[in-house]
């Protein structure tokens, strides 16, 4: 085990400078420069910026500065923002992303395998094709028309829930729901196949030639059995809560990490550019191990090393 | 002898899109205190359909019971509640599956597999569990039974899972067991093994068995008495002797004749022509009369009475029936 996990950090740090390099490519690939559209720009200001990323220098040197500043955790100073080093703004935009993250997977996760669960076991009766009917409207309906949606409905015409912003638990219901619905259509769907599948198992009717309660049956028995193919597309569900939660923040006006993101693209700020793009594939490569292992968990059949013998 | 079940005229129906499909259509027989029943006929004449009628555990929707009764030590189980019906499974009656690779969860181990029933009936402590699982494995013929209890059932062979299943079947010391075709799915050393097993356990604990097969050899190794089924009901019934040596159903014969032999010089089996009737819509009369080479016109037209021919062995067919012979003797003699 201790092994796979060391071999699988190697892999993870290959495969984030890789995309360092990819990003980095793109970027100076990009016409325009940060100065550009400057019209309030302090010439000492413009000439210490340059001088600390030495955007004189060909590009490979400059590479290999980046390199070195991001293995010491050190993204620089932002262009744009004054006074603001990117390390800055990814301390204040991470958490309240990472919390709109988190809330979304686990009301998608819990949401979506009970209703999953439910259609199954109500297979082919009216609460099965009502959940059902949710899930493809949910997989259909894009979650920035959705959130918008949301806002006129509950926001303007009801005044039920503040439009916008992120302060309190009430801000977080729309911009949440906007994000989870997808996914957890998606997990509905899935649970509900494979747990349909599964209930045909012979295993099942041991268990219930056991004696065992309902309740043990669907809960010991065959979620555990069930999940696995919704652990196994939880990878591809998180990469996409993520890239949502850019466009969910954007409308809800959150200041997360995904206004940051896209901002710097618009104004060609390098340093904040590569700051957010390394950060965000860190953290998807790591939940994505996080995923892996999480299956070994679930699944004793799978070996995360070869052993001889069995 | 003292009956512990006795199956009073079982009518099982599955209700399908395309009809109504009448897989047991009145089934009779009877199971004694320690007694090893086979149930034997070819695949879907409906004897796996009556081993889950009596456990319970026909899927409603479609399955149905729509007539007969199940008793079980005196109570009819056919008009159990669902609740009540779960104190009995795994407890007072246990069923062991066909297939031992996919009888086990793959995601538990065998000591949460094996204890869970007990754990579930019994008031037991965890340590009292543990020694009983122990103790099962031993019986089962499983060595090292401690470490193997955390193992998942992927580290285990066909045969060694069948005796987990056994195990299973058997630790809350039930008075019936139901073996479904037990060793259908293993190869044939191991099929030894598990039949000498079942043997084994039957005389440690005096279990009663009911043991549904299509395999005539497995039923003379281990059988007490024999109930042919065909078509939903059963045909024949009689000691094992009086089964292998005395068949009086022409269904019966055929079914050993199609047996291989090392005693006959014969280089082809002789097959039963013919397929099963269509039970969305069964024959009335003698469901066999249409494969029979002697039916005769009566056969077509009336279901034969159960013929009694001794104590233990009956038979429905009408050239067995007592009227037969009397016509016999009417016949002009040429």
């Amino acid at each position: 085990m201790l092994k796979y996990i060391l071999k699988r950090f190697m892999i993870m740090l290959v495969t984030l400078w890789i995309i360092i390099t990819l990003t980095f490519i793109l970027m100076v690939n990009v016409p325009g420069s940060p100065f550009n559209s400057d019209q309030s720009s302090n010439e000492t200001i413009k000439a210490n910026l340059e001088a600390h990323y030495n955007l004189d220098a060909p590009y490979h040197i400059q590479y290999l500065n980046y390199l070195k500043s991001v293995a010491t955790f050190d993204f620089g100073p932002s262009i744009k923002q004054p006074n603001q080093t990117v390390n800055d703004l990814l301390g204040r935009g991470f958490p309240i992303s990472l919390e709109l993250g988190l809330v979304t997977i686990a009301v998608a996760v819990i949401s979506g395998i009970i209703l999953g669960i439910i259609a199954a076991l109500r297979h082919n009766g009216f609460i099965d094709y009502m959940a059902m009917g949710f899930a493809v409207l949910g997989i259909s309906i894009p979650n920035f028309i959705l959130a918008t949606l949301l806002i006129q409905q509950l926001a303007v015409n009801l005044n039920l829930l503040p439009p916008a912003t992120w302060s309190s638990p009430a801000h977080m219901v729309m911009p949440v729901l906007a994000l989870a619905t997808g996914p957890m259509a998606i997990i509905a769907r899935l649970t509900r196949s494979t747990m349909l599948e599964v209930l045909t198992q012979d295993y099942i009717k041991m268990a219930r030639a056991k004696g065992l309660s309902p309740w043990k049956i669907v809960f010991k028995h065959a979620l555990r059995n069930a999940l696995m193919p919704v652990v196994t597309i939880m990878g591809t569900l998180l990469a996409g809560i993520l890239t949502g939660t850019f466009v969910i923040e954007q409308i809800f006006a959150i200041p997360g990490m995904g206004k940051y993101f896209v901002e710097s693209i618009n104004q060609r700020d390098y340093p904040v550019i590569m700051g957010t793009t390394v950060f965000y594939s860190a953290f998807l490569i790591l939940m994505l191990f996080l995923v892996d292992i999480a299956y070994g968990i679930l699944d004793p059949r799978i070996k995360f090393h070869k052993k001889g013998g069995e | 002898m003292e009956k512990i079940l006795h199956v009073e005229n079982l009518h099982v129906t599955f209700t399908t899109y395309g009809g109504t499909v009448q897989a047991v259509r009145g089934v009779d027989f009877h199971l004694n205190k320690g007694e090893t029943l086979a149930i034997v006929g070819e695949s879907g004449c409906g004897k796996s359909v009556t081993s889950n009628a009596i456990m319970r555990l026909i899927p409603d929707p479609p399955g149905k019971i729509t007539n007969g009764s199940i008793l079980f030590k005196g109570q009819d189980l056919a008009k159990f509640s669902e609740k009540k019906m779960r104190s009995i499974r795994g407890v007072d009656i246990s069923m062991i599956f066909q297939d031992p690779m996919t009888a086990l969860n793959p995601t538990l181990t065998i000591g949460t597999q094996l204890m869970e029933g007990l754990r579930t009936h019994r008031k037991v402590t965890s340590e009292q569990a543990k020694k009983k699982a122990i103790e099962m494995m031993d019986l089962v013929g499983i060595s090292n039974p401690e470490e193997r209890l955390k193992q998942y059932p992927h580290q285990f062979s066909g045969g060694m899972r069948q005796r987990i299943v056994i195990a299973i079947a058997l630790i809350c010391e039930p008075d019936l067991l139901i073996a479904d075709e037990p060793t259908t799915a293993l190869d044939v050393t191991i099929q030894a093994q598990i039949l000498e097993l079942f043997e084994k356990i039957q005389d440690t604990t005096g279990v009663s068995i009911i043991l549904i097969t299509h395999d005539l050899g497995v039923v003379a190794k281990i059988a007490d008495r024999i109930a042919v089924m065909y078509a939903g009901k059963i045909i024949e019934t009689g000691t094992k002797r009086e089964i292998f040596y005395e068949p009086q159903h022409p269904y019966t014969k055929g079914l050993l004749n199609s047996v291989p032999r090392l005693d006959l010089k014969e280089d082809r089996l002789s097959p039963i022509d013919g397929t099963p009737p269509d039970l969305f819509s069964p024959p009335q009369a003698c469901a066999f009369a249409a494969r029979c080479p002697y039916a005769m016109e009566v056969c077509d037209k009336v279901y034969p009475a159960d013929t009694e021919l001794s104590e233990s062995h009956k038979v429905s067919c009408w050239l067995q029936d007592k009227r037969a012979k009397q016509l016999l003797a009417l016949a002009p003699t040429n």
